[in-house]
């Protein structure tokens, strides 16, 4: 495990990764911290660099620049028997059947082969497959052949779990039956990084979430860090449609039917409220809401990164 | 449970799935059944026609001569069948002439009428001969030796020949030595070059498959290149020994034995193991390029576009060490050896013209540190091509670009 004087240890310790292809610079100084333990969400647009990021992190491809410590080791191959990978682009091959898929994924994790036909059948039968087990994968569904590949990736019984847009591809049942799988690997210790353009999913999954754009991480660290990035939201109903209370709204105020929708001043609820009391304002109703996870991204992102992840999303929705 | 994999572990893992995934295959049997289709259809034909020939009726060479020559001649045959039955024609009275009277052959060879080769007139003193040039003229010596028989009525004694065979001159077995190097280093060309590309093939379609990341993330690249490597010579050797077997069976099954080739210096079974140890280098040596060939290609087409250099490069190293067998003990003849692409060839053909074994032990170790090179190299490369990400990457993926670009 990486050393971490200042918090609980990591399982990644990443500082200054930069990866050029070509001239282009896909990934330009990433530093990440993921505690042992995580569940760690990589956000961003598709070519923010977020795969980049995980294949150097995975040692598929070296970094040009920077150092990174995976499980405590320099070169992740060292560890590899302790980590699971799900990459983006789902690949098996196709005349495998899923026992024997599960297996070789296994084996070359260092997984025994009859250990890991064992423990497919196993996987297989626990999460409703059973009945593929000597099936080959062609003749899966595509969505019935990425969870043979995401059992796989856990047969070895990982201690570090990497997953690259884990939910593109499933349908809504699938995405939850994942999501629960990744809670029950969290649950029983199991460091879990994703990558994702799906907003929801890390707000609902992770502890800690890094946003990454333009192969830049402008912000990394706890989901409630980056909330708190921006003002609380002021949702306000009034009787009255003007009057001298009109002056304690702030300058981002604005008309959304009935409500008024503002970020909660500086000051705090108390002296708004008096204000809109003392102006007559006549309050219908008043609730503060914490910033979504969506709102701090385009916040610490910016409006054309947020706009590139609604595109991806919406692409993914159309798939 | 699980535990670190050492490079040679993975590479065995790797190996291991292609070789049985690559085995049984239904493309991998047509694969072996392709080459076999010319030796069937060579050993089926060569078959068929010895049964041919052998079933063939002998020419007959009918006689018109005076009643007591033709009686002589039938004679003189019969005593010297026993000898030389496979050189003397058979023979047709087809008329005994009367004193004076005349006969002309060629109502016996008329076409349609003919029921005799050639036409033997004339007398014991003056045979004449009335056929075709080619056969009347094989016929002159064995005829000539029947009349002569024929005239004298005794039948000479034939002593037996004792044998006493010598093995043969310098230049004759240097010759033939030749002849099973040059067939030696065809064979070992056309079986490196039909069988490296498979390499190729594999590697794209793992590419097609989106497994490639999956192996890159587990084990290192250069386990994946070696595993790939390995797996694909074991395949070959698989092929190479079906063939063989096959082509062994057919001839034996079909009764016909191949024609031998001049024993070579260092003996038939050694240079059956050097042959399958230069095969075994110059895969390697060509795979490991096909392989880093194949990490730059994204579709069969640009691996077709990027392999033909290779192959013509290769084609012009066949050349070469084809050419240096004909210079032994020249420095042309040495620079084969040492470019490790020829390497296997120009060894192999040596093996059999000359009898020293030390020089093929170096020419190994030699080909084995080639072979390393080129198998961390083609890895690097491999592991620096194979795997991109981003817009840029994806864009500049294709090998066209990195060829323009050095």
């Amino acid at each position: 495990m990486a050393s971490n004087l200042e918090g609980p240890p990591l399982a990644i310790e990443a500082q200054g990764l930069v990866k050029r292809f070509d001239g282009f610079t896909a990934v330009d100084g990433v530093d990440l911290r993921v505690p042992v333990g995580a569940v760690y969400g990589i956000l961003g647009p598709n070519g923010a660099g977020k795969t980049t990021t995980l294949r150097m992190l995975l040692g598929i491809i070296d970094p040009d620049a920077g150092t990174r410590k995976i499980l405590g080791a320099e070169r992740p191959h060292d560890v590899a028997h302790a980590i699971g990978y799900l990459p983006e682009e789902r690949g098996l091959y196709p005349a495998m059947k899923a026992t024997e898929a599960i297996a070789f994924l296994g084996a070359l994790r260092g997984l025994p082969l009859k250990e890991g036909r064992r423990r497919a059948h196993e996987l297989l039968e626990r999460h409703g497959l059973g009945y593929a087990a000597d099936r080959q994968i062609r003749q899966l569904s595509k969505g019935m052949a990425q969870q043979v590949q995401i059992l796989g990736t856990l047969v070895h019984q990982p201690r570090l779990v990497i997953f690259d847009e884990p939910f593109s591809g499933l349908d809504a049942l699938n995405q939850g039956k994942l999501e629960r799988m990744i809670r029950g690997l969290a649950e029983d210790g199991t460091t879990v990084i994703f990558s994702t353009h799906v907003i929801a999913h890390a707000e609902r999954l992770c502890d800690d979430v890094a946003i990454i754009a333009g192969g830049r991480v402008p912000f990394a660290g706890p989901v409630d860090a980056a909330r708190d990035r921006i003002p609380q939201q002021v949702r306000l109903e009034t009787r009255a449609e003007d009057g001298p209370w009109r002056a304690a709204l702030p300058e981002d105020a604005r008309r959304e039917g009935p409500f008024w929708n503002f970020s909660l001043p500086e000051g705090g609820v108390e002296p708004l409220l008096r204000a809109l009391i003392e102006g007559d304002a006549g309050i219908l109703s008043l609730s503060i809401e914490r910033a979504g996870l969506h709102d701090a991204f385009v916040a610490i992102a910016g409006e054309a990164a947020a706009r590139a992840l609604e595109v991806g999303g919406e692409q993914e929705a159309m798939r | 449970m699980s535990g670190r994999l050492s490079v040679l572990a993975a590479a065995w893992v790797v190996a291991r799935r292609d070789f049985t995934a690559i085995l049984f295959s239904r493309s991998f049997f047509f694969f072996l059944l392709g080459p076999l289709f010319p030796v069937v259809i060579a050993v089926l034909a060569g078959s068929l026609g010895s049964r041919v020939d052998a079933s063939q009726e002998r020419p007959v060479l009918g006689v018109a001569m005076a009643a007591a020559d033709v009686e002589a001649l039938e004679h003189a045959r019969a005593r010297l069948a026993p000898a030389l039955d496979e050189e003397l024609p058979e023979l047709v009275a087809i008329r005994w002439l009367a004193e004076g009277e005349s006969y002309d052959p060629a109502q016996a060879l008329a076409p349609g009428k003919a029921k005799v080769a050639a036409m033997l007139t004339g007398s014991l003193e003056r045979p004449v001969l009335t056929g075709p040039g080619g056969l009347i003229e094989a016929w002159r010596g064995p005829v000539a030796m029947l009349a002569a028989q024929a005239r004298s009525g005794t039948v000479p004694a034939y002593p037996a020949v004792a044998l006493e065979p010598v093995t043969r001159s310098d230049a004759a077995e240097r010759k033939g030595r030749f002849a099973t190097a040059q067939g030696a280093q065809t064979l070992l060309f056309l079986l490196t070059m039909m069988l490296a590309g498979m390499v190729l093939s594999n590697l794209v379609e793992e590419k097609g498959n989106k497994i490639i990341e999956v192996l890159a993330a587990a084990v290192p690249m250069d386990a994946v290149f070696l595993g790939k490597l390995f797996a694909m010579l074991a395949v070959s050797l698989v092929g190479i020994a079906t063939w063989a077997a096959t082509a062994g069976l057919l001839w034996l099954g079909g009764g016909i034995a191949p024609e031998r080739l001049p024993d070579p210096a260092v003996g038939w079974p050694l240079l059956i193991g050097l042959g399958v140890v230069y095969f075994a280098m110059g895969y390697l040596l060509l795979g490991s390029v096909f392989l880093a060939i194949g990490s730059m290609a994204t579709t069969v087409r640009e691996v077709q576009t990027l392999s033909m250099p290779v192959t013509m490069a290769q084609l012009m190293v066949f050349f070469f060490a084809s050419f240096a067998m004909t210079q032994p003990g020249s420095a042309v003849e040495i620079a084969a050896v040492l470019v490790p692409f020829s390497s296997p060839f120009a060894m192999l053909a040596r093996a059999a013209r000359e009898p020293a074994l030390l020089p093929h032990v170096m020419a190994i170790g030699w080909q084995v540190l080639w072979v390393v090179l080129l198998v961390r190299g083609g890895a690097r490369l491999f592991r620096s091509r194979v795997m991109k990400s981003g817009p840029a990457g994806k864009a500049k993926r294709s090998g066209f670009r990195l060829l323009r670009r050095r």
